[in-house]
């Protein structure tokens, strides 16, 4: 049978003719989706405040653009950015190790070793980058030589404190520090999100206690470690900055020592922002591959790398200091 | 090292559990067990949840330390060094080499989720006996055939469903060349239709020798392929025997009580 373009089969077999008319009333029917008004108008607020911004910054010479293209590339600023990098390379590869180990003694069962952890995290992350960094640049004024002496023996070597702390050394150490109580954190994080099942299932195949961390435990860690390492790294990229108060020739230092000079204030924090910016994007491209490559089971239903990418540039991180 | 002998234990049993007692904190789960299970043979073990026979399975290849009592595998201590009356624990590493003898199948499955089916196989072979990759490769893709899953061998096993990841679980710990095969309730987390290729695959390896001690709730499996039914209950051993006269027949009321409520 069939009624004015409905086939039987559309609905079901035993479809009788009553079934027939009420699919006939219920496919004159259209969808109407909600509108949203305020939506529209916020749209209209939002663009319009974007271009009287962006008037202000083509039109007020105060921005002094073209001052800016002028520094962009000054040796001065490279040799900032150069800093900036290898610092921030420096103290995240100490604190990946840092992180690790400390994680490691963070889940030990014995107390002896999770406490001590417990409260290096407690420490360096409950106390300001700022004020650690100007402590360890004034290390001298506590310890004024470094030396290794062993009881009975005598003094192994003695050095003189003002000679190994430098400002780089100080930002490092300081910064290195910090950095391991939030690596811990988040390794001791990645670490617990693997099932004890699969640390069984490994003991069982006759896998070694190390075997079984370095093949079965940290690459299934590893995807739940990357995202808050990779923001990590993009904010110790910033807190670098923070060693310009320690005379380390860092990106910012660049940029002051050149308007300190010169009165150009604005165009050089543009410079130094221009680079800033620039790097955490490179470093976000990379943090989205390092993401796919360790969640290669999950290909499927990840984004694209683009997607990683605008997801991290836009998101704001909370560091929750407990 | 073999035991056979001290502790009097003819030399085609498999596994040898005496006296076996295990507490967590101030409960003790294990009251005194004793199991025997001869090579070749498979034993199941039922009884209620909380009755300890998961734990006892766990006890046999060292997951979990016993207080007091015995268990060999061959004849040989799996998490212990004997000396003069003593019982040495091992460290991990040491343990590793008599456990890779002792295959496990989790009620879980818990596959490598980072590893494709094949790398799953191949991984223990490779790692811990250093086999060549290639033969090992090779093997792998025979066992997979085995439990019937060779054109799956690239997949990730969050595409499998969850018969065929047990299937996939049971050839991983195959591809060690076990002496015995622990099973600690392997169809429990399956959808019910999904139970009957894991059974099938389980019966073609009791068929094929295999030494099993299966924790199972599956009753009828136990009634055709057990050599062994053990019935736990409350720690301890309540009653064992062929499965035939033990399901017609039990003798223990507890026995009695617990087949009434799953049968």
């Amino acid at each position: 049978m069939e009624t004015a373009g409905i086939k039987r089969e559309d609905i079901g077999l035993e479809s009788s003719k009553a079934m027939v008319e009420s699919r006939l009333a219920a496919d004159m029917l259209t969808v109407v989706p909600l509108r949203h008004p305020w939506r529209s108008a916020a749209v209209v607020i939002v663009l319009a405040l974007v271009a009287l911004l962006l008037y202000s910054v083509a039109t007020n010479p105060e921005f002094q653009w073209p001052a800016v293209g002028h520094y962009l590339f000054n040796p001065l600023i490279l040799a900032g950015v150069g800093m900036t990098l290898l610092l921030t390379v420096i103290i995240m590869i100490l604190s990946c190790i840092g992180g690790t180990v400390v994680a490691l003694m963070l889940i030990s069962s014995s107390r002896l070793l999770s406490i001590p952890a417990k409260l290096f995290v407690w420490f360096f992350r409950g106390t300001p980058a700022l004020v650690q960094l100007i402590f360890w640049y004034n290390l001298a004024l506590l310890f004024k030589h470094i030396a290794l002496y062993i009881p009975g023996y005598g003094t192994i070597f003695s050095i003189d404190t003002n000679d190994v702390i430098t400002p780089f050394t100080a930002a490092v150490i300081a910064l290195s520090l910090q950095e391991s109580g939030y690596m811990a954190e988040i390794v001791r994080n990645g670490l617990k999100s693997v099932g004890h099942g699969q640390t069984e299932a490994a003991l069982c195949l006759g896998m070694k206690p190390s075997l079984l961390m370095r093949r079965i435990v940290l690459p299934q860690a590893m995807r739940v470690i990357i995202p808050p390492t990779g923001n990590e790294t993009i904010n110790l990229l910033k807190t670098t900055s923070l060693v310009s108060t320690i005379a380390v020739g860092d990106l910012l230092y660049s940029a002051q020592s050149i308007y300190a000079r010169t009165f150009e204030t604005i165009p050089l924090l543009l410079v130094a922002s221009f680079w800033y910016l620039a790097i955490v994007s490179i470093t976000s491209i990379g943090q989205g591959y390092l993401e796919r490559h360790f969640s290669r089971d999950e290909m499927a239903t990840t984004g694209s790398a683009l997607s990683t990418l605008q997801a991290h540039l836009f998101s704001f991180r909370k560091r929750v200091a407990s | 090292m073999s035991h056979f002998e001290r502790f009097g234990v003819s030399p085609d049993t498999m596994i040898h559990a005496a006296g076996v007692r295990k507490s967590f904190g101030s409960l003790e789960v294990l009251k005194g067990v004793d199991v025997t299970v001869t090579k070749g043979r498979v034993a199941c073990i039922i009884g209620p949840s909380g009755s300890g026979k998961s734990t006892f399975l766990r006890c046999i290849n060292h997951l979990e330390e016993i207080n007091k009592g015995l268990i060999l595998v061959d004849g040989d201590f799996v998490g212990y060094r004997l000396q003069h009356n003593r019982l040495f624990q091992l460290p991990a590493a040491a343990i590793c080499q008599r456990r890779a003898e002792i295959g496990m199948v989790f009620q879980h499955f818990n596959l490598f989720p980072n590893m494709t089916v094949l790398e799953n196989l191949i991984e223990a072979p490779v790692r811990v006996r250093r086999e060549p990759i290639v033969q090992a490769r090779e093997r792998a893709i025979g066992l997979l055939e085995r439990v019937g899953l060779a054109e799956k061998k690239n997949v990730y096993p969050r595409h499998l469903s969850g018969g065929q990841q047990q299937r996939v679980a049971i050839a991983r710990a195959l591809a060690m060349n076990p002496k015995v095969l622990l099973f600690d309730e392997p169809t429990s987390a399956l959808d019910p239709e999904l139970v009957g290729e894991v059974l099938e695959v389980m019966k073609d390896l009791a068929r094929a020798g295999m030494t099993m001690v299966v924790v199972t709730h599956e009753i009828g499996f136990a009634r055709e392929v057990a050599d062994q039914l053990i019935f736990m209950d409350d720690g301890v051993v309540v009653e064992r025997g062929t499965p035939g006269q033990m399901i017609a027949n039990p003798a223990s009321r507890r026995t009695r009580e617990f087949l009434g409520r799953v049968l």
